[in-house]
């Protein structure tokens, strides 16, 4: 379970390139729920994973994953919490290494890394037994280095890897934003099937209404830096992209209005 | 012959410093000038404790560990004061000079008629032939004291390489290879990429430190200038090693960095002979090491363009 009281952060403040990329986010998500986020570029979306996964301090406000206060650990040590996939899928794994070494140091997400051998035969044989199942032919090429593999092998591994010791919360930052459309679908379903099975707290950020729409069971509408819209439940099972185009509209609207209705009631009363 | 043996001894002694380049500069990738200062630190440190009666191998393993500290204090520059990693290491490099001038107590030391770490195997040598000055290795006839020193740099080495490959297959040396390539990775496996950093760049130094404490052993004198040019000289064996070996697994490396490195000094030692000013060999060094990294790539530029100019015709 995440909840996040009235998170703030600004950006080069108190400079002209100013900018509030979240405004008191307040946001719970129950544990085993599978929430996205949607929202336009600059809406703060990625951010707020960011902010979640520790890659920097907020300025205010705070973050807690099962009760923990994690607001003030640092990157490395919110690692022993979450599990991450990038959007980028180089970024999720070491290119020169081999792809057993790289799902070994998953094996040891957020563990006491000692002088142990790493790769054991064992372990070689549980690493090879649970890539079978991507059905991807990888556990044949354990040895190879993680570079020979295509963008959608890569970004799959990466989550098998996030997954590998079962994660408090994963965070999922437009993971399939940079794959080809059919490599994009396999990691989708891959993802929802993993996410359902081991019952996982999920967080995913996407720019794509259709799988906002397909994957999670709640959808977060950020805007602006703030949460606009949530739907959930009953209301998330009937919506469908027409109508969160629709949210998306009114809450533009609302914008555009706002400067004009402040100056009136301005006027009413000062 | 003698040219020979000296060349695959200080190829092999200079093959750790090649092995601690190797895991800056490749491994953390991280280019690391603090080389040329602790390499004169390990020596300087091996030097004034011989001539104090103390024993090579606490001589040695302190100047290895006085490697580290310099290693130490560039990667705290680097991570905790965020100073850039160049200026990071020219800043402990230059201040490393004053300090091995304070070790030493004067620009140079002597190492004459001190034990020095090849004195058992040479007694052990001089007692199985009885006593006689050269020994007969593949026909040659050898000075003991040079056919001693090579044996024990060549256990050493081997020791040192084997430990490094070993160190580099555990989990701790899986994250910090990882930790070069990928710092952001890393994190999100929940390892401090910059403690990493810090710790490759003390076993790199601790390594280079340990080399100065051998070369001041074999060549009988510690120079306070002795360290110029060291890390150029480290990456010159190193892209030797990878043209001879590809840059696949760490034990192929390895091998790569120390047959790198006793290639470059054969190379050396055969320009020498053959008249090349000793006043050069840094400039021509240089030049190599820039040859290396820029050729590949003019190579592969024409290739590709006289591969586009057949396609037109």
């Amino acid at each position: 379970m995440i909840s996040i009281r009235s998170l703030e952060k600004t950006f080069f403040p108190n400079t002209p390139n100013e900018v509030r990329a979240l405004c008191g986010i307040d946001l719970d998500i129950p544990e085993g729920c599978f929430a996205g986020i949607i929202g336009t570029n600059g809406s703060g979306k990625s951010t707020l994973l960011n902010a979640i996964a520790g890659a920097f301090e907020p300025d205010q406000g705070e973050i807690f994953i099962d009760q923990q206060n994690i607001t003030h650990w640092a990157e490395h040590r919110r690692a022993r919490l979450i599990g991450r996939v990038f959007q980028n899928p180089f970024a999720g794994t070491a290119a020169d290494m081999t792809i057993a070494e790289n799902v070994v140091m998953a094996m040891r997400r957020g563990c006491k890394r000692g002088l142990g051998l790493a790769l054991r035969h064992s372990v070689r044989d549980e690493i090879a037994d649970r890539i079978r199942s991507l059905k991807m032919g990888l556990e044949n090429r354990l040895d190879n280095p993680m570079g020979t593999l295509s963008g959608g092998q890569r970004q799959a591994l990466t989550l098998l890897m996030a997954t590998w010791l079962r994660p408090h919360l994963l965070l999922l930052d437009e993971h399939t934003a940079a794959l080809d459309p059919k490599s994009a679908a396999q990691v989708a379903e891959l993802t929802l099937e993993i996410v359902r099975r081991e019952k996982l707290t999920a967080l995913m950020v996407t720019h794509s209404m259709q799988q906002a729409v397909q994957l999670p069971e709640h959808i977060i509408m950020m805007h602006r830096g703030q949460i606009v819209r949530q739907f959930g439940g009953q209301e998330k099972a009937r919506v469908r992209v027409p109508d969160l185009l629709a949210a998306f509209d009114h809450v533009r609207r609302r914008e555009q209005l706002d400067p004009a209705v402040a100056e009136i009631l301005a006027k009413q009363y000062v | 012959m003698t040219l020979v043996i000296g060349a695959f001894t200080i190829g092999l002694i200079l093959s750790l410093l090649s092995m601690g380049v190797w895991i800056s500069f490749r491994i953390l990738r991280y280019c690391d000038i603090t080389v040329d200062g602790s390499i004169t630190l390990g020596a300087s440190v091996a030097a004034v404790m011989l001539i104090n009666g103390w024993s090579p191998w606490t001589a040695t393993i302190a100047a290895t560990l006085a490697g580290g500290v310099a290693g130490f204090t560039t990667g705290v520059l680097h991570t905790k004061f965020r100073i850039h990693e160049l200026l990071a290491g020219i800043l402990v490099m230059t201040a490393l000079y004053s300090v091995n001038l304070r070790v030493m107590g004067r620009s140079n030391v002597p190492l004459i008629n001190v034990e020095n770490i090849a004195s058992p195997v040479a007694g052990i040598l001089t007692r199985s032939t009885g006593g006689a000055d050269s020994i007969s290795l593949l026909g040659w006839s050898v000075p003991v004291l040079d056919a001693a020193m090579l044996i024990t740099v060549l256990i050493i080495t081997a020791i040192v390489a084997l430990l490094i490959h070993r160190f580099l297959l555990t989990h701790l040396g899986t994250a910090m290879r990882a930790a070069g390539e990928n710092p952001q990775m890393v994190r999100a496996q929940g390892v401090n990429n910059q403690v990493m950093v810090v710790f490759g760049l003390v076993c790199s130094n601790a390594l280079v430190g340990m080399s100065g404490a051998l070369l001041a052993q074999y060549q009988g004198f510690t120079d306070v200038q002795m360290g110029i040019g060291m890390i150029v000289w480290g990456l010159a064996s190193i892209i030797i090693g990878e043209a001879l070996v590809a840059r696949s697994t760490p034990g192929l490396a390895l091998c790569g960095a120390i047959m790198g490195t006793i290639l470059f000094r054969l190379l050396v030692a055969i320009a020498l002979r053959w008249g090349l000013n000793p006043n050069d060999l840094k400039l021509v060094t240089a030049v190599f090491v820039f040859s290396a990294l820029v050729l590949p790539g003019w190579v592969k530029y024409f290739l590709r363009k006289r591969s586009k100019e057949k396609l037109h015709d």
